[in-house]
């Protein structure tokens, strides 16, 4: 009886909570029976961090209504700040899961404060310029992080520009971060779980942000933000707000994505993994998370899927080759037909005649979660 | 000595920001709309004017035209079919997005036709090096006619704008859409052929950009694209000179940055120009200021 009194937001969270846990063991019983392959089980860190980063561009693009281009350079920051403690900390905290808590944490930590950096000068811009802004720093980032070497011993961390050698370190040191080679020597603590238990805190954090005052605040500078400012809401301080929760969220991201690789260069975090994150966000439905996290999982994991398909019936490696192509192709196309489809005047009265009767509501009211 | 020359490698680049930017300027300025795939249809040009030279042997010269008739029919195509049905939507991040996926879909399906080698450019520019200085001083052929036709380019623009029909009803529909067509004029048409235009210009950019970087891949256009809209910022964005004098700094900063400092942080420092600019002054150097109103 309990249940009857949940309102309809709380109705609508534990549905989108109980879809993650029901994921979690439908997929624990497939790796459980063996009907997932391996090469599909080493994909779900990727899915896990794919729909983490959706989740937190959406709260830019959906809830704050600007446009971020640079969301791989969030990931990019905490990534290499996250992967260089663990490297740096390897010998010295043991316990695993306390060693990635802390790699976790102090990622984000370090992407929100880039974030805030950034997001002070840069959200007095809007639209257009605010996109390009955010597309340049993405650049500035990953280029910087291209050119550093940092290294560790005794005496505590060494910087430098030009390479290992100039370090000048002492005989134990390790180098952390070798500049266009990137990070090397990572403990490769993330994990499936660890992954779910990310998404529910995302999750948990985004959604709660959005049915705040603070998040009403936030979709009121989205929707007028002249009016906004008239009726008293501090428009700088909530655009900061969330645009540093999203590139902290990104950082954590990037902690979690890096640690299941050996070693990692800068150059991953680029422009295009911006915007396939973009592609998720606008074919979930840009505002919808539930919509993010599904946009998320699927056009992750069907390309995949569709590669491992084909090759089985052809045995044809240039298989792999033309999907590899053509995935960005069949990206653009949704991006601009999602657009098209969704926005467009024309467009919407057309698909409003044509499936007006079968849909009763259509007050055009934007979807929040 | 070296300095010099190295200024007169920032001019060549710059000139060819420049003229880039000239396109984008233009198609910010009229249709108000940040057009992401200026950079690919650069790079359309640049294979048009390719093939034309290499698989049909025509003239240079004839291949640039060629390459300008592709990219513009290439605009307004793009125009008509992703941008038109979005000029009046509610949001203006969907034309953005859209925009960003017309980029995507010119590169990938270029990818998918040319593959991702890249291809030796023949230079178009069939003119002999300057030598000043007991030659010490080189000036290219590439770099006199790139610099030259930026000015031809923008002294011919800045004419048509201002003293034919169809500049004026440019201005006009870049001040107010609305009033604009109460006026009798083509909105449509008018936003088409700004984007004619510019795509026309992007091809003989592309052209200039392949004849001083002699190679090219479906990835060429991008980042000389994404740079020119920071000259264009730079310089103040629907400004025509602004856009020439936007380029030409943009350029200098470039190559003194890749000689002085360090080549791979040049794409940082000019990255961090445009957010300097955008800090201190949004408008850029020739910019107007311009009020939000309700």
């Amino acid at each position: 009886m309990k249940k009857l009194t949940l309102n309809k937001q709380t109705k609508s969270n534990l549905i989108t909570y109980g879809i993650i846990v029901i994921a979690y063991f439908v997929i624990q019983i497939m790796i459980a029976t063996h009907t997932m392959s391996y090469h599909m089980q080493g994909m779900l860190v990727t899915v896990c961090s794919y729909i983490i980063l959706a989740v937190s561009l959406n709260l830019t693009v959906g809830i704050l209504g600007e446009l971020s281009l640079g969301h791989a350079g969030f990931m990019c920051v905490g990534a290499f700040v996250g992967a260089s403690f663990s490297i740096c900390m390897k010998g010295i905290i043991t316990f695993t899961p306390l060693r990635f808590f802390l790699a976790l944490l102090i990622g984000a930590l370090a992407a929100g404060i880039v974030g805030i950096l950034i997001g002070t000068p840069v959200l007095r811009l809007k639209g257009d310029y605010l996109a390009i802004v955010t597309l340049a720093f993405g650049e500035i980032i990953k280029n910087v992080i291209n050119v550093i070497y940092m290294g560790i011993d005794k005496n505590g961390l060494h910087f430098s520009t030009k390479d290992t050698v100039s370090l000048g370190m002492e005989e134990d040191g390790i180098a952390v971060i070798k500049g266009a080679q990137g990070v090397t020597g990572m403990p490769q603590d993330s994990n499936f779980t660890i992954g779910i238990i990310l998404i529910l805190l995302t999750l948990y954090i985004v959604l709660h942000l959005i049915q705040s005052r603070d998040g009403r605040a936030i979709m009121s500078i989205r929707d007028n933000q002249i009016a906004a400012e008239s009726v008293g809401i501090h428009v700088s301080k909530y655009k900061l707000l969330a645009f540093s929760i999203s590139a902290a969220l990104a950082g954590m991201a990037g902690v979690f994505y890096i640690h299941s690789f050996d070693n990692m260069s800068s150059s991953v975090f680029d422009y295009n993994l911006s915007i396939s994150i973009l592609v998720f966000v606008v074919l979930g439905g840009i505002g919808s998370i539930r919509g993010s996290i599904i946009a998320a999982t699927v056009l992750t994991i069907l390309p995949e899927l569709l590669r491992e398909i084909l090759y089985s019936i052809s045995k044809d490696s240039n298989v792999s080759q033309v999907i590899t192509n053509s995935r960005m192709l069949i990206y653009s196309i949704i991006l601009i037909v999602m657009m098209i489809f969704n926005w467009s005047p024309e467009v919407k009265e057309w698909t409003g005649k044509f499936f007006g009767k079968f849909k009763k509501n259509k007050s055009g009211k934007k979807e929040v979660a | 000595m070296k300095f010099i020359s190295f200024l007169i490698d920032g001019i060549n680049l710059g000139s060819v920001y420049a003229v880039i930017a000239l396109g984008y300027t233009m198609v910010y300025g009229i249709a108000k709309m940040l057009n992401f795939a200026h950079g690919d249809v650069i790079m359309v040009g640049g294979f048009a004017s390719f093939f034309a030279t290499s698989a049909m042997g025509v003239n240079p010269l004839v291949s640039v035209l060629i390459a300008m008739v592709v990219c513009t029919i290439l605009g307004i195509v793009i125009e008509e079919l992703a941008y038109r049905p979005l000029r009046n939507a509610a949001s203006s991040l969907a034309v953005l997005i859209t925009a960003i996926g017309v980029s995507y879909f010119l590169q990938n399906t270029a990818l998918l036709i040319f593959g991702s080698a890249p291809k030796q450019f023949n230079s178009v520019v069939n003119i002999p090096m300057l030598m000043l200085f007991d030659g010490r001083i080189k000036i290219s052929g590439e770099t006199m006619v790139t610099v030259i036709s930026c000015i031809i380019i923008m002294v011919c623009l800045t004419l048509f704008i201002h003293k034919t029909k169809s500049g004026q009803a440019m201005l006009a529909v870049s001040e107010d859409k609305g009033a604009a067509k109460l006026m009798g004029i083509n909105v449509n048409f008018t936003i088409g052929l700004t984007f004619a235009i510019g795509s026309g210009l992007a091809a003989i950019a592309g052209v200039l950009l392949c004849s001083t970087y002699p190679t090219l891949s479906p990835y060429t256009g991008s980042m000389p694209g994404i740079k020119a809209f920071v000259a264009a910022v730079f310089g103040g964005i629907g400004s025509i000179p602004g856009a020439f004098i936007g380029g030409l700094l943009l350029g200098i900063i470039e190559i003194l940055s890749k000689a002085y400092i360090s080549s791979q942080l040049s794409d940082a420092i000019v990255f961090g120009v445009l957010i300097l600019v955008l800090m201190i002054k949004p408008t850029g150097i020739l910019g107007k200021k311009l009020q939000e109103k309700v």
